[in-house]
């Protein structure tokens, strides 16, 4: 079996995580209408991490981190006042800071081989597969960060996504808690960019948490049911990937699409007979 | 002192000046209905009442053991909520949320208080169901309960019966009246003139004239008699 080996123990481990913590924020970002942040915040991300490349960061982790997270909470904050202005930042900065990452890239990159880097940052790589013990630390001292913030804070972050004017009007402090929706949302893609690259990253937000309103009528519901599909659409695409020999990425999303299908149909159904 | 006092306040929005020198107060047990054509700053002096908007000049003072965030509020819906999938348990318990400060779980007396909330607006039975599929009048009962949980003093209702249709909207101003009768002091936002006239203690009418005071002063006052000939003449629907 291929679990003896310990990059593909470390894999599972990470993606598991990775898929947790995505989930969490994601029917909180799909309710609020903010699907897109991650595609924007990924692309911002990379932008950074091309960065961080020419300038030969040893840790990129360092410039990446900050950067994304600023970039965050500027999106969350202008999308509170007006919507299309929100629309109109994401889509401005994510290819803006896709085109940047290129550019900076094909001018200053010393590899051989720019397009197969440029593809696999883009589209996730073998990265999840080459993770040092290190990293995978990294990664699940994060990942725990934000489902222990995620559980401590879901009362409010519940009060503020359903009606924020409310929450404010009576004393909760919704800016607060948008800031922190926002490091957070920060801090998964980060992580996720390893796992599906930075064009896929919004998948693995918006997807099993489309799937699950689907299926369940509470907010606590919908949120455990999509923190498990992550992570079953997670582990069942790596798995599916090593033995294959697929993308881990493309693999993953093209799992949570098929569940979204077999969610949406299953829940036709079920309305169908409760009505 | 009353419980809001507003004095010399001037309203806008983007440096456009919407209303000036607005003078009126607030006691404990009042029916206010606030009463005004489209753009007259309806909706703008509600938010800074609560203080989610900084009014131009002027203040707003609470008194009479009122605290800033004891007033309840019950918004209008907006697009977000339409499909939101929550029960109605949940989103009546969240109106508990400023109570909680740091606390990130809610307490067993504020799970009892969202019991009693729902049971007071009749909801109970609801109270596993999805509030996307419920109806208008249903909707707006648990946004009540919601409220109340916030409050046991003032409630601000934004056109609470807006959609709806004459019997549930007869069964809404029944409900706020109860309420007010309980003793909570009501302050709600209307178009509905007729509805006002008939359960206000007081009229505050804004607009290109001004009106503040009680509802018998309004019908005799000359801006009263227009609008409620206005009013009978256009909808009749209270």
């Amino acid at each position: 079996m291929y679990l003896q080996y310990p990059f593909v123990r470390y894999a599972l481990i990470v993606g598991v995580l990775i898929a947790l913590c995505s989930s969490l924020l994601g029917v909180t970002l799909v309710l609020k209408r903010f699907s897109f942040i991650g595609d924007g915040l990924s692309h911002v991300a990379f932008g950074a991490m091309s960065v961080a490349a020419v300038l030969q960061l040893t840790n990129e982790m360092m410039l990446i981190l900050p950067v994304t997270v600023i970039s965050a909470v500027m999106l969350l904050r202008t999308g509170q006042n007006a919507r299309i202005k929100g629309d109109a930042a994401i889509a401005m900065i994510s290819v803006g800071a896709l085109a940047f990452g290129y550019l900076i890239m094909n001018i200053f990159s010393t590899s051989s081989n720019l397009t197969g880097d440029v593809c696999s940052t883009l589209f996730g790589s073998t990265s999840i597969l080459t993770l040092t013990p290190g990293e995978v630390w990294l990664c699940a001292v994060l990942s725990i960060a934000v489902v222990l913030i995620f559980i401590i804070f879901y009362n409010k972050i519940f009060a503020v996504t359903f009606d924020e004017e409310f929450a404010k009007a009576t004393g909760t402090r919704a800016e607060a808690y948008n800031l922190l929706v926002a490091v957070v949302i920060a801090v998964v893609i980060v992580l996720a960019m390893n796992l599906v690259g930075s064009l896929l990253i919004s998948a693995l937000v918006i997807f099993p948490a489309l799937s699950a309103m689907r299926l369940f009528d509470n907010f606590k519901a919908v949120t455990i049911c999509s923190a498990i599909l992550s992570v079953i659409c997670a582990f069942f695409g790596m798995i599916v990937s090593i033995l294959g020999g697929t993308p881990v990425g493309s693999t993953i999303v093209a799992v949570d699409v098929a569940v979204f299908l077999i969610c949406y149909f299953s829940g036709r159904v079920k309305r169908g007979i409760v009505r | 002192m009353a419980f809001i006092t507003v004095t010399d306040l001037s309203l806008g929005y983007d440096e456009q000046l919407v209303l000036r020198d607005l003078n009126f107060s607030v006691s404990k047990g009042d029916y206010l209905c606030i009463v005004g054509e489209n753009g007259s700053g309806k909706t703008t002096l509600m938010k800074t009442i609560l203080h989610l908007k900084e009014p131009i000049s002027g203040k707003i003072e609470t008194g009479d053991g009122l605290k800033q965030n004891e007033i309840g509020y019950l918004p209008q819906q907006t697009i977000v909520q339409k499909d939101f999938p929550a029960s109605v348990k949940e989103i009546v318990l969240s109106g508990c949320q400023g109570r909680c400060g740091f606390r990130p779980f809610y307490s067993k007396e504020e799970k009892t208080l969202a019991r009693e909330n729902m049971e007071r607006m009749g909801i109970t039975d609801l109270a596993n169901r999805c509030y996307r599929d419920l109806s208008g009048g249903q909707q707006q009962r648990v946004l009540l309960a919601r409220a109340l949980c916030a409050t046991g003093k003032v409630l601000l209702l934004d056109e609470p019966v807006a959609g709806l249709d004459p019997k549930v909207t007869a069964q809404m101003y029944d409900l706020i009246e109860g309420l007010n009768k309980e003793g909570i002091t009501i302050i709600m936002i209307s178009h509905d003139i007729s509805a006002a006239v008939r359960y206000a203690s007081h009229i505050l009418h804004i607009g290109d004239r001004v009106f503040f005071g009680s509802r018998e002063e309004y019908l005799k006052s000359g801006i009263g008699k227009s609008f409620v000939e206005m009013g009978k003449g256009g909808e009749n629907n209270g």
